[in-house]
């Protein structure tokens, strides 16, 4: 079990959706802060470790649950 | 990574169709979350995309687009695509298969691009050439010429024409 601040739902979105949503909520927190965000989108599985590598934060984790995929982001920036 | 300079992409949008107008709002849109700088240029029926009082009409046309779906199994002859009403059930195919699969409106994309911070730039040789006046275009944008654009493209990483 990964701890985490807050947790951002994108289920049924498509992309640029989640990503858009995850850059908002991530804006919000504190650095060191992590994110949990559940898309259904299968394109996020790549494009949310990009997103992370392109803005320099940290992919903790990521998981599928139920069809559902699962990350954690930390907030380094 | 803060001390780099930001990345940086230049947008020229040419088009004003519903399937034409997504590239350039999603990828300006998720670029600014990526934070890279982002400048998009509309021009010519790009600018329908800007337009306060068209983008929430934007249409696709089924003439002459032979990746247009047909119903089930049935593939429509093109010519069929010219006759009135089809550009209208089109376009509401469309928006019926990006809703269903929870894909952004053309407003919410655009609005994600206004809070991203992308420069939005109406170029001002085709308002005059098409009539278009200031005041039928969104508040967020600025008006400007080649040069405009040029100034932010010059230093861009990523330019595209769309």
């Amino acid at each position: 079990m990964t701890e985490y601040t807050e947790v951002l739902d994108t289920s049924g979105l498509s992309c640029p959706l989640p990503i858009l949503k995850s850059k908002k909520a991530l804006k919000a927190m504190n650095i060191g802060d992590i994110l949990k965000i559940i898309s259904t989108d299968a394109g996020s599985e790549k494009d949310i470790a990009s997103w992370c590598r392109v803005t320099g934060q940290e992919l903790m984790n990521s998981d599928k649950e139920d069809g559902k995929y699962i990350y954690f982001v930390k907030r380094l920036k | 990574m803060s001390e780099e300079k930001p990345k940086r992409m230049a947008i020229i949008a040419g088009k004003g169709g519903l399937d034409e107008a997504y590239p350039p709002l999603i990828l300006g849109s998720t670029a600014s979350a990526l934070d890279f700088e982002v400048a998009i240029f509309f021009t010519f029926y790009g600018l329908d995309i800007v337009n306060k009082k068209k983008l929430k009409k934007l249409k696709v046309a089924p003439l002459a687009n032979p990746a247009m779906p047909g119903i089930g199994p049935i593939q429509i002859p093109n010519f069929i695509g010219g006759l009135p009403g089809m550009t209208f059930m089109a376009t509401k195919m469309m928006k019926s298969w990006m809703n269903n699969a929870g894909v952004a409106t053309i407003p919410d994309l655009l609005e994600a691009c206004i809070l991203g911070d992308v420069q939005l730039i109406a170029c001002q040789m085709t308002m005059d050439v098409m009539g278009i006046k200031r005041e039928d275009l969104i508040d967020e944008l600025e008006v400007g010429g080649a040069a405009t654009f040029l100034e932010f493209a010059k230093d861009a990483d990523i330019t595209m024409y769309m």
